[in-house]
């Protein structure tokens, strides 16, 4: 029930916050381009989000997706340079992005050090990583094969046409929003971040729940990071900094709560677009980009103090 | 006039009457014990005076004067301050810092050290416990030392009235014991006290007089030493419970959990026992002596050191996720901390440990509700979060979780802690029909009439030590005792 209200709300918002830009701005933001636009800048931050709201509804946080990301174009246009074939090439991006993920989740387990520090240090190293193997510089491989195609859109027709990533996106989203809901391992999850010594009481296999939730990030981060290279038509180290902060607001103004046990996939995915439709609309209407900011962060802090606000009423 | 007159409190939350017309008296000088079962109103009566909701109808009365509490901190600045069964202190402030949290003393604008010493080192002189280190931070101090500190902390602000509300839930039995004297020492110092308990033996321990709610309402009162345990019953529940542990004739069978020599990384010492299918077994002793520990080595939690575990088939030391398939469960002394995830359902908390990889909203529905019924829980539904439900409703969906799983071997460690004597009923009517079902029955209890109640055979740990399970009939209260404090 809870989760339906949450969810209502968001709809509500987002759609509220369409029609108020939809009559500032007119055709230039309802226009199918524009519509288009806001889709494609949905999709990484949306990918990543998917994968950040296991992490969060199991109370942690993965702060290195940024960097992830960009370590993996880098990844993916590096072996391409070196002569691997696209299907190659991308075999080794989902390495380095599960692998990543596996390494987050292996050291919070293993040396018992809070997410936040773990993956405050593996933002960093990713980053690092992602420069030393690029040599600090972009690659732009001679053909990126299909991975190229993701983010494309027919473009000149007035019909609406959805690059494949979006498609991408929205199968990812499907399948982990069942997996929350209706399977043990999502039940296991949401139980981890509720009371984690009642789940390990259980027989929760937490250590395993945990390295899973963080390697479901790292593959997020792949697909996310495939869908970069499109965007670019490269890898690039410096790529997406700052990711985390997009994705961790769009977490927390879809209801999840960082403290655990609670958040939806199709509120985060909600918050993604609410995040969007802020940005576009503040840009088509000609606001700096310091406005943009100020308002995305009243935003977020709105977001959360009016979850507040209901959960108190309710108790 | 009494010092501290409530009368006619009257309280609402919504469409539910919480209390209605319910009167109190308490003298300086007396401890007067406030019982009835959880849900009677005794709670919302001590937050209606210690300001934390504001009542309905009624007038409270403090040394003739009107007491209109605004807020706890303004209750307790009047002279009202409330002790509650989770500690309000800081673990990482010092002892003098905790006592003076919130009237800290300064001069020149900075903190006046050595006033602020004084204040509560004479705080601390007047409970008896003024060889308790100021400087200390409060964390690095077992519970019974925290309570003292926050008992200090209201004398140092000058309260005469001090409501404790289930003060020993988690205390030792010796920790206990200093707590009744801290509360002797209060009465002779001339303050109001109001105790709630479950526990008769404690209300007979410091209680002058008593009063009963039931449903929001008086439902009886008087000087506590004219009362039997039975006729104090009867008013809570507003029936006679003719006999609060049933006892069926239970046939164990084979050895279903068979220890030998089991220690434990601190604790348990040495514990060797058999607990057969279909019998109830019961550990005795104080807390602090390993009991918890004993069950939770046998489950798992904890790492076994030394010594033989066998489970059923299962010779050695598993996981608990090994324990559930092997079909053993437990029941967590900790409620809140451990045996429930409160924010999650009464259906997901219940099914956590036989969850199917597909999850359908139907067959958790379904089986959530068999559970529900078959343990009378009362909630809205198998999708109410457990936060919502009362303690002992809380405590039958943890236990509901054994059932739905079907475990052979139960180890329930403290089943009644903190819930009310109906819900108790009942659960000790749930461990008679499993043990009846032929399932082996191991239960921790601090709590001596129920052990001797529930069990078929007692053994006792002192100091991580298990002595041989004697027969029920061989022990009494003043035996299990004296074992448990190694006199014997």
């Amino acid at each position: 029930m809870k989760g339906l209200k949450n969810t209502i709300g968001l709809v509500v918002a987002l759609a509220v916050l369409y029609a108020v830009f939809a009559f500032m701005i007119g055709e230039n933001f309802t226009s199918v381009l524009t519509i288009e636009n806001m889709l494609k800048n949905s999709t990484i931050v949306g990918l990543v989000a998917v994968g950040m709201t296991f992490v969060i509804v199991s109370a942690g946080i993965d702060l290195s997706v940024g960097s992830m990301v960009a370590f993996v174009t880098v990844v993916f246009a590096f072996a391409l340079e070196r002569g691997a074939g696209v299907a190659m090439a991308s075999l080794w991006a989902l390495v380095a992005g599960v692998g990543a993920g596996l390494v987050n989740g292996a050291l919070i387990v293993g040396l018992r050090i809070t997410p936040f520090i773990v993956t405050l240090g593996t933002l960093l190293m990713l980053r690092g990583a992602a420069k030393g193997l690029s040599g600090g510089n972009p690659i732009y491989p001679d053909n990126s094969g299909w991975v190229e195609s993701l983010m494309l859109t027919k473009g000149g027709s007035d019909a609406l046409s959805i690059p494949p990533g979006v498609w991408i996106l929205v199968a990812v989203a499907v399948l982990a929003a069942v997996a929350l809901r209706y399977t043990r391992f999502g039940r296991h999850t949401v139980a981890v971040g509720s009371n984690e010594q009642a789940a390990r009481l259980c027989g929760v296999p937490v250590a395993r729940i945990k390295v899973a939730v963080y390697s479901l990030v790292g593959v997020c981060a792949v697909l996310a990071g495939l869908v970069q290279v499109s965007l670019l038509t490269g890898g690039d180290p410096t790529i997406q900094e700052g990711l985390e902060l997009q994705v961790i607001a769009a977490v927390v103004i879809g209801g999840a709560s960082l403290a655990g046990g609670t958040g939806s996939i199709g509120g985060t995915l909600l918050g993604v677009l609410i995040m969007e439709v802020i940005r576009t609309g503040s840009s088509l209407i000609g606001w700096p980009n310091w406005v943009q900011q100020i308002v995305t962060g009243a935003i977020i802090i709105v977001a959360v103090a009016l979850d507040q606000v209901r959960h108190r009423r309710a108790a | 006039m009494a010092f501290l007159e409530l009368r006619g409190i009257g309280k609402r939350f919504g469409a539910t009457v919480a209390l209605e017309g319910v009167d109190l008296s308490v003298e300086t000088g007396e401890v007067h014990a406030l019982v009835g079962e959880n849900g009677s109103g005794k709670s919302t009566l001590m937050r209606v005076l210690a300001g934390v909701v504001s009542r309905d109808a009624g007038s409270i009365l403090l040394d003739g004067r009107s007491f209109e509490p605004r807020d706890p901190g303004h209750a307790r600045l009047s002279g009202v301050a409330m002790i509650h069964q989770e500690l309000s202190l800081c673990d990482h402030l010092s002892v003098v810092d905790n006592v003076l949290l919130g009237m800290e003393r300064t001069r020149l604008g900075l903190l006046d050290s050595s006033e602020q010493e004084r204040i509560a080192r004479s705080a601390l002189d007047r409970l008896g416990h003024g060889d308790i280190d100021l400087s200390v931070p409060v964390g690095r101090y077992p519970i019974s030392v925290r309570q003292t500190i926050e008992i200090a902390r209201a004398l140092a602000v000058g309260c005469r009235v001090i409501v404790f509300d289930e003060p020993t839930s988690s205390l030792t039995l010796s920790d206990a014991q200093r707590l009744f004297s801290i509360i002797d020492s209060l009465r002779a110092d001339g303050h109001a006290v109001v105790y709630i308990s479950h526990f008769f033996d404690e209300v007979r321990r410091v209680s002058d007089r008593f009063t009963v709610l039931r449903d929001g309402r008086n439902a009886g009162g008087g000087v506590t030493k004219e009362f039997t345990d039975e006729q104090i019953i009867s008013m809570m529940v507003g029936r006679e419970i003719a006999d609060l542990y049933p006892r069926s004739a239970h046939n164990p069978g084979e050895v279903a959990l068979s220890l030998h020599g089991l220690s434990g990384m601190t604790k348990p010492a040495d514990a060797t026992i058999e607990v057969r299918a279909g019998e109830v077994l019961g550990i005795s002793g104080l807390a602090g002596a390993g009991r918890t520990e004993l069950l939770r080595a046998v489950f798992g939690l904890d790492p076994v050191k030394r010594g033989r575990v066998k489970l059923l088939a299962h010779v050695g030391p598993a996981s608990p996720a090994q324990r559930w398939a092997q079909g053993a469960g437990m029941l967590s002394e900790d409620r809140k901390n451990e045996g429930l995830a409160l924010g999650m359902t009464v259906a997901e908390n219940t099914l956590l440990t036989t969850l199917p990889p597909w999850v359908s909203p139907g067959w958790e529905a379904r089986a959530a509700q068999s559970s529900i019924e078959q343990l009378g829980i009362k909630t809205q539904g198998p999708h109410q979060p457990v936060h919502a439900l009362s303690g002992g409703n809380q405590q039958k969906v943890a236990l509901a979780r054994l059932l739905a799983h079907d475990a052979d071997v139960y180890l329930l460690d403290e089943p009644t802690r903190g819930i009310d004597v109906a819900s108790k009923e009942q659960i000790y009517q749930l461990i008679d029909a499993v043990a009846q079902r032929g399932k082996a029955v191991l239960v921790v209890s601090s709590y001596l009439p129920e052990l001797l109640g529930v069990c078929d055979r007692i053994a006792v740990m002192s100091r991580g030590h298990l002595s041989p399970a004697l027969p029920v009939a061989q022990w009494s209260q003043e035996s299990l005792m004296h074992e448990a404090v190694g006199s014997a």
